[in-house]
């Protein structure tokens, strides 16, 4: 799941003022960073500020410039609060170990005595003993559209977690879990109206690889409104995101290319390398340091056995990372790539929409050209309220996947009503529909993410990630606190998405919210007083930062 | 919008002998109702992965109907087809098993079989003394080191119908294999779910094996279906076990649900009038074949005479796999001046374990009428000549 499953808790450097790397071009930060003093000091105490000119710039930085910080260290936990967290997992553990000592689990197959048994390992060990007693909180049943309020589906347990059952009854409840950024999970509006006029016409299906008679006339539209929304050359769409980093990492890369991949890089991108049998090497989250000192080292060395040079290098970094909730440092890793002429493989997954001015992402956030980085890769299932995924850039490597990309040969279509979607959704982002809702959307989730972090941190919790990232998750580190979060917030009205091992590293576990342009001040200051009842119920608020008294305005 | 006819821009109708839906299901209006039903329900994306509130009430009934379909526990939903064969794989066999797969499978089940880092062991087409011939080797290898063998699991792999060549499975002698090696089987039935059967239930209905043989079924929903997605059923004990390891629905979005609702319209109308479609697809089919072998004597069918799925491809190679490609590619441009839509089989062949021979692949519509099978044939068979002589 995670490259890496050691409990990396302790392994942020010391910060070093480091005079070497002189040059930077990352002049230009655009965004919408509009003066927020609150909340950001207790956050600065790791920030080595980037140099302008030559000059080197140590400690604090002044307000814009948390934006250019390059490395972000995150607020840690005691000592005391790590003890019991592994304590808590120990004493399950120890409680699964003895009972199947006494009844050994290969009892339950039928049919095939015998065999060598399917699931040996401690993954299956963890999920029987750990995983099965909260199973509650995970795989909600839902019965309504996924907007910023949902319907979840009562269930109930008659035999300890092995099954779960439902009650009828329904469970309203604001949507703090879906990903449904820009609010476009509705179910009435343009949106709807095209795609159901677009199944009328094209039917739901075209049961054929785009290469053979699959292609339909939207989707050459579709790709032309994505490279037109991005600001590159080309783009193709494929239709499933998880599938599109699969299918394509394997054709763009091989054994003897070099790939520098992001700690925290998603489960598509890891399997995606290590399907194409790239030399994989990892780096620390986000840490331009660290990348530039192992790229140095592997281009120096060349390939592991045959020390020849390397056919192709290529960073690989996503733009929002959705466990941790920070967002890339894609001007340090763009001056990075274009010292050492690798290229760039940027997974805009939940920053598409989310972040930028125009909604266009993590490059749109840091004003970067989008000409510098080499592939956009992104999903259309967060802000677009659709499925599927795209790869955009210039137009040899486009006509080039188009041809040898495994999902254009293989794997069938996007469905048309589906494609309808992001067109209209897309339309409305860019404002071409001649409305400013696109507009209204994104800075509705700009100051949704403002506001709420900052009250959150206010609080006492400690929250992961930057402050303009729509992911917000919130350190609960024990196990049973996640439990207990996620159901008592039900209780209260309040749908959230809590995460451990192994998602997370093992002291890690968290409460995830995604903030949506859905939410209005309301639901935001609900979740928040019920956030807050909860965290004194279990004894959460955990940071011993500065808390800034300052009454935050939306 | 494609179907049965196909416009490929040129403004004139061909008819679609290239798209996967056997059943045409698609052209149905109560599937489209339904899925229009659901979209005014739910909208169109489900966004978020099962885990987190992307479970909807429609991918749980789905999931149990498909269980009942087969007659099996439980069902796994995905949301692309490529996905289920390349996810499912890998949640069970880890290194240090050993894999049996027909060296034809699908790309999709190569790549799963590639992710999953097993060893894996090729026995030719359709072979099943070489298969034997295989495990009696592994097994001579097991008794000499009992300890390692019992940990290392056995799987086979094969698919029902093959798409690489339309070919069936020997079903009955490869489960007898199964329990006399103790594998655990598993059946890929992406060509043959509601096409094979008396009751359409796919190839252990057509062979009549009971399901407590195989130990999973894999399939896509983008065939009969006329949605998209894939499933895996099988037991409750199996089955369970991909909503935590299976990679591509735990760290993927759902299916769509109005897709989704499609698929339960679809699954309506098989077990209603399942066996009636069955017989008619397979009578169409050995039309199909029939005429197909009659066409030229440059160009030979191979394929069962029952499969949906059909390969034309050159008598004589020329030795050369791009000349055979160049030459099939014009017979499909002639055939489509003559209004019939064909298509290339495309590979990538560097990346196949082993490549098929080019060919043309042809599908068969259950709705295809006796004149347009002759038609399309007598198109063909034009194309041929026009290319071949």
């Amino acid at each position: 799941v995670a490259h890496t499953e050691f409990p990396a808790q302790v392994s942020h450097h010391k910060i070093i003022n480091n005079t070497q790397f002189v040059e930077c071009n990352n002049e230009k930060i655009a965004g919408n960073n509009a003066g927020n003093d609150q909340g950001n000091t207790h956050q600065q105490h790791g920030i080595r500020a980037t140099k302008q000119n030559g000059a080197a710039s140590s400690g604090f930085d002044n307000v814009s410039g948390s934006k250019r910080s390059n490395y972000h260290k995150e607020e840690e936990c005691s000592l005391f609060v790590a003890f019991f967290t592994f304590l808590s997992y120990g004493v399950l553990l120890f409680v699964g170990y003895i009972k199947e000592f006494f009844s050994p689990v290969t009892t339950k197959e039928k049919n095939r005595e015998g065999y060598v048994p399917l699931y040996i390992g401690f993954e299956s060990f963890y999920t029987r003993n750990v995983y099965r007693r909260i199973q509650d909180c995970w795989n909600r049943t839902i019965c309504s559209v996924p907007g910023a309020e949902i319907d979840l589906m009562e269930r109930y347990t008659p035999d300890y977690g092995w099954t779960m059952k439902l009650t009828g009854k329904t469970i309203k409840c604001i949507n703090a879990g879906s990903y449904n950024y820009l609010g476009f999970a509705e179910n009435n509006g343009p949106c709807h109206d095209a795609a159901t006029q677009v199944t009328k016409d094209a039917g739901l299906t075209t049961s054929s690889p785009r290469i053979e008679l699959g292609t339909l006339e939207i989707h050459r539209r579709l790709e032309k409104l994505v490279s037109e929304f991005l600001g590159v050359e080309d783009a193709i769409t494929f239709g499933m995101g998880f599938a599109t980093n699969v299918l394509n990492l394997p054709s763009l890369l091989g054994p003897g290319c070099l790939v520098l991949s992001d700690e925290f890089n998603h489960a598509s991108l890891i399997l995606g390398l290590r399907l194409s049998g790239a030399t994989v090497k990892v780096f620390r989250h986000n840490d331009s340091e660290d990348l530039e000192r192992k790229l140095r080292e592997a281009l120096i060395h060349g390939h592991p056995r045959t020390r020849r040079p390397w056919k192709k290098a290529m960073i690989v970094v996503e733009g929002i990372y959705s466990m941790e909730g920070s967002i890339c440092d894609l001007p340090n890793f763009v001056r990075i790539k274009n010292k050492y002429k690798t290229y760039l493989y940027v997974d805009e997954a939940h920053s598409i929409g989310a972040l930028g001015p125009h909604g266009g992402g993590v490059v749109d956030y840091y004003g970067v050209d989008p000409k510098e980085v080499d592939i956009h890769m992104g999903t259309f299932t967060k802000s677009f309220g659709a499925a599927g995924g795209y790869i955009a850039g210039s137009k040899d490597l486009i006509n080039y996947l188009r041809v040898t990309s495994h999902a254009q040969v293989y794997a069938s279509s996007m469905p048309a009503p589906v494609a309808q979607q992001i067109i209209t959704s897309m339309t409305i982002i860019m404002g071409k529909d001649g409305s400013s809702e696109g507009r209204r959307r994104i800075q509705q989730l700009s100051r949704n993410v403002k506001y709420f972090r900052q009250r959150l941190r206010q609080m006492g919790f400690i929250v992961y990630g930057h402050d303009d990232s729509p992911v917000v998750p919130m350190l609960l580190y024990l196990i049973p606190k996640i439990s207990m979060f996620v159901r008592e917030l039900t209780k209260r009205g309040v749908a959230g998405v809590g995460v451990g091992f192994p998602a997370t590293k093992i002291t890690g576990g968290r409460m995830r919210f995604c903030l949506s342009a859905a939410h209005t001040k309301d639901m935001l200051d609900k979740i928040l007083k019920e956030v807050d009842e909860v965290g004194y119920l279990c004894g959460s608020h955990y940071s011993t930062a500065v808390r800034n008294s300052q009454p935050v305005e939306w | 919008k494609p179907g049965r006819y196909l416009d490929l821009g040129s403004g004139d109708k061909l008819l679609n002998l290239g798209s996967h839906s056997y059943l045409n299901l698609g052209e149905r209006p109560e599937v489209e109702e339904a899925a229009l039903e659901c979209l005014h329900k739910y909208g169109v994306g489900s966004c978020g992965p099962r885990g987190f509130y992307g479970t909807t009430e429609v991918h749980l009934k789905l999931e149990e109907r498909l269980a009942n379909f087969f007659n099996c526990e439980k069902a796994v939903l995905y949301s692309y087809g490529f996905s289920t064969s390349a996810s499912a794989i890998p949640a069970y066999s880890k290194s240090g098993d050993i894999i049996y797969a027909d060296e034809m499978v699908n790309f999709a089940l190569q790549r799963g079989l590639q992710a999953s880092r097993s060893r894996v062991v090729y026995f030719r087409h359709n072979d099943v003394e070489h298969l034997e011939e295989l495990l009696e080797e592994q097994a001579r290898l097991d008794k000499k080191d009992p300890k390692k063998a019992n940990a290392t699991r056995k799987f086979m792999v094969i698919e029902s119908i093959y798409m690489n060549t339309g070919k069936m499975c020997p079903l009955p002698e490869l489960v007898k294999l199964r329990q006399k090696y103790k594998l655990r089987l598993y059946i890929e039935e992406s060509v043959s779910f509601g096409t094979l059967g008396p009751n359409c239930r796919g190839i252990t209905d057509h062979y009549n094996i009971p399901m407590k043989e195989v130990d999973m079924i894999m399939a896509t929903l983008e065939t009969s279906a006329a949605s998209s997605g894939g499933f895996c059923v099988g037991t409750k004990f199996v089955i369970e076990h991909q909503r935590l390891s299976g990679l591509g629905y735990c760290f993927s979005a759902s299916l769509p649900p109005m897709l989704a609702a499609a698929s339960i319209k679809v699954l309506d109308i098989l077990e209603a009038e399942g066996s009636d479609m069955v017989m008619e697809l397979q009578n169409k089919c050995r039309q199909m074949q029939e005429k197909l072998a009659n066409i030229h004597d440059k160009v030979t069918v191979t394929g069962e005479d029952i499969s949906p799925v059909k390969h034309l491809k050159l008598a004589e190679s020329t030795g050369n796999r791009e000349a055979d490609e160049g030459i099939l590619q014009k017979i499909v441009e002639k055939a489509e001046s003559y209004s019939v839509a064909l298509t290339l089989a495309s590979y990538l062949w560097d990346r196949e374990a082993n490549p098929p021979p080019p060919s043309i692949r042809i599908t068969v519509n259950k709705d295809l009428t006796t004149e347009e099978i002759k038609k399309a044939c007598d198109s063909i068979q034009k194309a041929v000549v026009d290319v071949m002589g």
